[in-house]
């Protein structure tokens, strides 16, 4: 297996091997679920097996987190480098794109042409959304780099769960005010996924096109304009939609519409989990301090990150936004979520399910101590949590 | 004409270049970008993090 070698400051060489190295495949291949669903289909002639995929993601990860475990290696910062400029890392999330587009439109062909039961066509277009979802992090990891290649691609890939504005909105709106409360795109402490989505799709929207048209201002162009780069993914998405909608016909309209909103839904799920109730506090002018470890939630969960290029060591992602995805690493002392993603999605889907595991991980962060006053709290509950936490003796504020 | 360098990601803003992605012509100087510009390519470090390269 390719290692790398080093010299550390104190003159020791060291020879460093990732062990994950080859284990990232499963983030190029995991998309390719539905397709697995067809195939058992087809070959066996029970419709079921198209829900398959859900039942490895919400069933078989969470469990494998539970079971596995978490990995706290960290690559040491000397080969950091060298794994950065290694090329077989960033290949893997370029032979992905593609994917993302067989997945869907495979999807649509079967929804399309077999005569499936109500459940299963509906099951088989929840599992191509949630599928495309995971093209926003593909977009996600890709448009963070400044290369053009890696940029383009983003683009083009968010054209899949129709996202467009996700690079704009990601990269110049969320990572600005991340842990703020003027993001959209954090959750508060008291606020539920269901509200916080109505909150989250039309703000990131919003917030993305104000930043998008000052850039084009500035050049002297008008917000439709031809350079506008979220509606250039959002005219490719146009074209795939409607060319799906003139091959397979009216059965799409149902299709695309289930998939658009589940794909919207795995972001605003993931977006709900990365920030909740994280402040960062205000210095003597007045301004925010700059994003740190502990203002983003954390997974070390091994299954989940190698299916999500990474996208878990959310904690570094935020403080350093272009680090590769082979070499964020892991901090002591983090805020740290019970499971990986797929499986801590389930608990934000019910509400005071979610509050009783979190409220108390979030009060408990060094950083917060109990004090109410460091915590990002929805303003319509302000009242009952300060009641409730204040009564109990569990805040200083 | 200066540069001005991102401490958190490198990027560096060339005064005799500018940026005219982001809609800077060449020539503007650093002082005249907005107060609240923040670093195009990471955004998490804003003018005032910025360091004379």
């Amino acid at each position: 297996m390719k290692g790398y070698t080093a010299t550390l400051p104190g003159g020791e060489a060291i020879y460093y091997v990732d062990r994950k190295r080859w284990f990232w495949m499963m983030s190029v291949l995991y998309p390719l679920q539905p397709l697995l669903g067809i195939w058992l289909h087809s070959t066996t002639g029970t419709q079921a097996w198209l829900l398959l995929p859900l039942f490895i993601g919400y069933v078989i990860v969470p469990l494998a987190d539970w079971m596995i475990g978490e990995d706290t290696n960290n690559p040491p910062e000397e080969v950091v480098l060298q794994l950065d400029r290694d090329r077989y890392y960033r290949v893997l999330t370029f032979l992905v794109v593609p994917l993302h587009f067989i997945s869907l439109i495979g999807s649509a062909w079967w929804a399309g042409t077999q005569s499936l039961s109500w459940w299963s066509f509906l099951g088989l277009a929840v599992v191509a959304g949630i599928t495309s979802g995971l093209g926003i992090n593909t977009g996600h990891e890709l448009g963070h780099k400044k290369g053009r290649l890696e940029r383009t691609l983003a683009k083009i890939v968010l054209a899949v769960p129709v996202y467009g504005h996700f690079w704009v909105e990601h990269n110049r709106g969320h990572h600005r005010d991340v842990s703020t409360p003027d993001d959209p795109a954090s959750a508060r402490m008291g606020e539920n996924i269901y509200k916080f989505a109505l909150r989250e799709i039309p703000g990131a929207f919003f917030r993305a096109w104000a930043i998008e048209k000052d850039r084009l201002v500035r050049r002297d162009r008008s917000a439709w304009d031809a350079d506008n780069q979220i509606l250039q993914s959002m005219l490719l998405s146009l074209l795939l939609q409607l060319g799906l909608l003139v091959m397979f016909g009216w059965k799409m309209i149902p299709f695309l519409v289930v998939h658009n909103v589940l794909a919207w839904w795995q972001l605003t799920s993931a977006n709900y989990i990365e920030h909740y109730g994280l402040l960062r506090a205000k210095d003597s002018n007045g301004r925010f301090e700059r994003c740190l470890p502990h203002h983003s939630w954390n997974s070390n969960h091994v299954l989940s990150n190698l299916v999500l290029f990474h996208l878990q060591r959310h904690s570094d992602h935020h403080a350093h936004p272009l680090r590769r995805y082979q070499s964020l690493r892991h901090f002591n002392d983090l805020p740290t979520l019970p499971n990986g993603y797929f499986g801590v999605y389930l608990l934000a889907y019910v509400p005071w399910l979610w509050y009783r595991v979190m409220d108390h991980r979030l009060l408990a962060l060094p950083h917060i101590a109990g004090d109410l006053s460091r915590v990002n709290i929805d303003p319509d509950r302000r009242d009952a949590i300060l009641e409730k936490y204040c009564a109990t003796g569990a805040s200083s504020a | 004409m200066s540069e001005f360098k991102c401490p958190e990601c490198g990027y560096t803003y060339d005064e005799a270049v500018g940026d005219p992605h982001e809609g800077y012509s060449p020539g503007t100087r650093f002082e005249n970008l907005p107060d609240d510009f923040a670093c195009p390519d990471c955004s998490v470090r804003f003018k005032e993090d910025f360091e004379k390269a």
